[in-house]
């Protein structure tokens, strides 16, 4: 398997203005490389999800987008506080966001849930205290 | 039904991408909470919210939908309209609340999306 292209966006904690733009370039770039619109949609939600999770919870990581001929893989890592939890993370409607997150939009619970609905391979790990490591494959 | 259809039915004002007024929604998704507009099924889905920071642009942008519809009578800043503008998503502010919007638009054919 050939690895085509790989770039690394840092992600900063707290900023909901930037917030998403890691994502948005990687749409972009999956449009000029012509894959299909509804692939796009799924990776798309996966890496935003992804990439808002570190915004909100951690103290700053990146997204890392790995393009091979056959697929995509996202990896979004953070320094903060980890997941204690991840079963329990994993389940639709349950959130430790804060207050001022979900004034903006987030918080809902639904962030991991989305992010494994919408890719076809999906791992999780996390250390508390350390990091919490997300990585995602989606087929072309 | 067209947005054209949707403007007049709630009273909107356009500011920005005037020119999609006739793209043709199928269904309706009204929402503050982004995750929940994320798990959305179908593009042709138009977003009412009264969620208007940059983050409602930027969930629109990765589902492709092509309106956002900002109740309440709650203006979005120059560069939320500025985003959406960039993006090809038709932006239009109507005076009225969330529930009286969808119920308008809900009597007058449009359905709410699927989720996937």
């Amino acid at each position: 398997m050939q690895e085509l292209l790989s770039i690394k966006y840092d992600v900063e904690s707290g900023d909901f203005i930037r917030g998403g733009e890691a994502s948005s370039s990687i749409k972009k770039l999956l449009q000029q490389l012509g894959i299909k619109a509804d692939i796009i949609k799924r990776i798309c939600v996966a890496c935003y999800e992804a990439e808002m999770n570190i915004v909100i919870h951690s103290l700053g990581g990146y997204i890392e987008a790995k393009i091979f001929n056959n697929k995509i893989e996202i990896v979004a890592k953070d320094k903060g506080p980890g997941i204690e939890n991840i079963d329990l993370a994993m389940k639709e409607g349950y959130s430790t966001a804060p207050e001022y997150a979900r004034e903006m939009g987030f918080g809902g619970g639904m962030g991991l849930p989305n992010m494994k609905k919408s890719c076809d391979e999906f791992y999780i790990e996390s250390k508390i205290g350390e990091y919490t490591e997300v990585r995602m494959v989606v087929y072309f | 039904m067209k947005l054209g259809k949707i403007k007049e039915l709630l009273e909107a004002e356009v500011l920005c991408n005037e020119e999609l007024l006739d793209y043709e929604a199928v269904s309706v998704f009204a929402c503050d909470l982004m995750s929940d507009v994320l798990s959305l099924a179908k593009k042709e889905t138009i977003l009412l919210t009264g969620l208007t920071n940059i983050q409602a642009v930027r969930t629109a942008e990765m589902l492709d939908l092509r309106c956002i519809i900002f109740v309440r009578n709650k203006r979005p800043d120059e560069s939320v309209i500025e985003l959406a503008r960039e993006k090809g998503i038709c932006v239009l502010f109507t005076k009225y609340t969330m529930f009286t919007a969808c119920g308008i638009l809900y009597t007058n054919g449009l359905k709410g999306a699927d989720m996937f």
